[in-house]
């Protein structure tokens, strides 16, 4: 693992650019610099760090180099909380002067990262792998663009699927932020529409670490769990509902059943067999571009530098907001005069290429594309992957609804007990 | 305190939680009771690592910020050890012993050489912390290890009246909290290097004074702390789970721990312990959205009336 060496000469790098290169920092064949914002600390450090090689990834894939202008990129850290991601974001935007942002990782952050984009017009903001819906759907910002789909859309097509399998009473479980209130409604949306009950919901605070509580209140006329924790915190509930004897199925959140907890390292992973949960990356999807994808993640970082068996959903979803950035930068000719206004223009209207299938932008600049419902299976060699159960493609922002009709996810909306 | 004062204490505290008990017993007492089997074996864990650093804090009047990385480190150690050797015993040693040798060296290289200066020696735990932590980040990565619990202690104990099932490693936490208590009651108080640890918390220059080697003291007592949060580490590797940020938890939980508690008392350690155990607990089963909220309004009550903790003494 050498990405903080790496992150330290990168910063030396910078410093020095950053004292070399003086007015001249815009002229042709100058290096075009995006600063790259990730948690690589607090719950999610181990996706922040598989949503960085997805990042470097796409940059690797054009050499660093686009139209002739290399690429240099400036990490900075959070811990998913949203004031230590606007540090890290000014830090990038005014010390090392950089032209893109493509950050941050989390709900919360993305939030208030783009509040603070609003107050710096000649850069680029492009979003990491934060799902709030609140990020472009209230006080949006021109110059925040999100090329992923956020958290409802990812779990838009679960709440069938659930029907499916019998499940007709659920308590959900869920962290107690702007992201699981999306994740919730994406599940609920679909779920109430069917005649599914939700009885409960438990909003536990971000890294409680100890749920041993909210597994007391588990009734017992449900029939199954929804469970929206993320990276570490997911797998602690994991080991103590099961070590209190908790027996009922579960369905995960998008982030919940991430390749970053599938492969923890410890054994009990058994019990996650069966699960059922959506997001926009299905391991196991068989479309020829995300096994392209797949490929280059696993050759550029294999295991034993520390990669993923298979790229995290944060690995993907960096990769695509990465990707984005530079296509656009790649169609304009590396053109950012008069405030980046050329690549703004050419990012709101252009069809992204993704492994996944194409994504355009609506009108806030936010992503429509492809929901995967999944169910976590156990392949030939023991290792634990999904599988796709049903594939849903153009899921909107507003989940189908007409705008009007549609209300933000919050910790009572929607409500169907 | 005069008797009267004890009693409008003892009323305006008691009634409340008497009150919500009553109700709380009537409307689901499995809930309650799992609620508080939970509480004060999250307690256990609590005292276990606040212990050590009010051990240290007492003697050497030095806030140890770097409390939480021993944590760590420990937990680390443990998981290592028993993936390669499948001895959780030996991970639970292991881990005692590399938090403790960590402590001695930060204590003989670095502490000694700012005796007596409180605020630098701070200043440097701090640093320690950051270094330790990213050393660690950088040899474990951002992954999430969780330790396997012995097989003895896996899975639940059912069949109790009430509550129905129970994990038998949660519960174990509380006997290991016992133990460690009584263990260190017993060091404090029955044996030589005891009464010179509670001689040095009372007046250090009078120890010195005497005869004593306080180095010698100083050094057993940062390992002993040292070592006890390592030993808390790999408890907590198998129940919470070990991924960087816990340390900084786990320093925030023992802080407030002694700062309820009493900076310096063992006994303090412990009812702060049970008292944050309790409101976490209680707080995340009972009004989820608000559990944080109890902690701090407790810590301010603490402080607003009783300043040096609720067994503390003056300086």
């Amino acid at each position: 693992m050498n990405y903080n060496k790496r992150i330290w000469a990168r910063s030396m790098l910078a410093a020095a650019a950053v004292a070399a290169v003086s007015g001249g920092a815009f002229a042709q064949g100058a290096p075009i610099k995006i600063g790259l914002l990730a948690t690589l600390e607090g719950p999610f450090a181990a996706g922040g760090a598989d949503g960085m090689r997805g990042a470097e990834l796409a940059v690797r894939q054009r050499g660093g180099v686009v139209d002739g202008r290399k690429i240099e990129i400036i990490k900075a850290s959070s811990n998913a909380t949203p004031d230590v991601a606007v540090n890290s974001a000014r830090k990038l935007v005014e010390q090392d002067k950089v032209d893109i942002l493509v950050g941050p990782l989390s709900g919360g952050e993305g939030i208030a990262v783009k509040d603070y984009s609003k107050s710096q017009p000649q850069v680029t903001f492009i979003n990491g792998a934060s799902g709030a819906q609140a990020t472009t759907l209230v006080n949006t910002s021109p110059n925040f663009f999100r090329f992923n789909t956020e958290g409802a859309q990812w779990m838009f097509g679960l709440g069938k699927a659930a029907m499916d399998k019998g499940y007709k009473r659920t308590m959900i479980i869920a962290e107690d932020y702007a992201f699981p209130y999306s994740q919730v409604q994406g599940f609920m949306a679909e779920y109430c529409r069917l005649g599914g009950k939700v009885p409960l919901k438990a909003w536990v605070p971000l890294g409680g670490k100890d749920y041993s509580s909210v597994i007391a209140r588990i009734p017992k006329d449900v029939d199954a769990l929804l469970v929206i924790l993320g990276g570490a915190d997911a797998v602690n509930f994991l080991t103590q509902y099961e070590n209190s004897g908790g027996d009922k199925p579960m369905m995960g959140g998008s982030i919940t059943v991430s390749q970053d907890v599938l492969n923890y390292k410890g054994k009990r992973r058994d019990s996650l067999v069966g699960t059922i949960s959506a997001g926009p990356v299905a391991d196991s999807f068989e479309g020829a571009e995300w096994k392209a994808f797949v490929a280059d993640y696993k050759k550029n970082f294999p295991v034993s530098a520390g990669g993923f068996p298979s790229p995290s959903l944060f690995a993907y979803v960096y990769y695509i907001n990465m990707k984005a950035a530079l296509d656009g930068l790649d169609a304009v000719d590396g053109d950012l005069s008069n405030n980046h206004a050329k690549l703004r223009d050419t990012l709101s209207k252009m069809v992204l290429k993704t492994p996944n299938g194409d994504v355009r932008l609506d009108s806030n600049r936010q992503a429509i594309g492809t929901t995967f419902v999944t169910e976590v299976v156990k392949d030939s060699r023991g290792e634990l992957t999904t599988k796709v159960l049903r594939k849903v493609d153009n899921v909107d922002q507003t989940l189908g609804m007409k705008k009007e009709d549609f209300k933000m996810g919050t910790r009572d909306e929607p409500n169907c007990p | 305190m005069t008797k009267g004062e004890r009693l409008v204490t003892a009323i305006v505290v008691g009634a409340p939680i008497a009150a919500f008990s009553i109700w709380a017993l009537l409307d689901n007492p499995r809930l309650y009771l799992v609620t508080m089997l939970n509480s004060l074996t999250l307690a256990s864990l609590y005292f276990i690592v606040a212990s050590g650093f009010t051990l240290v804090f007492g003697l050497m009047r030095n806030v140890n910020l770097a409390h939480g990385s021993l944590y760590l480190l420990g937990g680390y150690v443990g998981y290592v050890v028993a993936r390669d050797t499948g001895w959780w015993i030996l991970a639970l040693a292991a881990g005692f012993a590399a938090a403790a040798v960590a402590g001695l060296l930060i204590q003989v290289l670095i502490l000694r050489r700012m005796q007596g200066q409180d605020l630098r020696q701070t200043m440097v735990t701090i640093g320690l912390s950051i270094v330790i932590a990213d050393v660690l980040l950088w040899i474990f990565t951002g992954q999430v290890y969780q330790m396997e619990a012995p097989s003895w202690l896996q899975g639940p104990i059912r069949d109790i009246p009430v509550i129905k099932a129970y994990s038998a490693y949660r519960l174990s936490l509380l006997g290991f909290g016992i133990a460690i208590g009584l263990f260190l009651w017993w060091l404090l108080n029955r044996t030589k290097v005891g009464a010179m640890i509670r001689a040095g918390v009372d007046d250090r220059a009078m120890l010195a004074a005497s005869g004593v080697n306080v180095n010698l003291v100083f050094a057993v007592t940062f390992m002993l702390g040292a070592g006890l949060a390592g030993f808390g580490g790999v408890i907590g590797a198998v129940e919470l789970s070990m991924v960087p940020g816990e340390d900084t938890r786990l320093l925030l939980a023992s802080l407030i721990v002694v700062i309820v508690g009493g900076m310096g008392s063992v006994v303090g350690a412990a009812i702060g312990a049970a008292i944050l155990g309790l409101a976490e607990t209680y707080g995340l089963a009972y009004a989820p959205t608000y559990s944080v909220v109890f902690t701090f309004v407790i810590l301010i009550i603490v402080l607003a009336f009783r300043p040096r903790g609720i067994m503390g003494k003056a300086a």
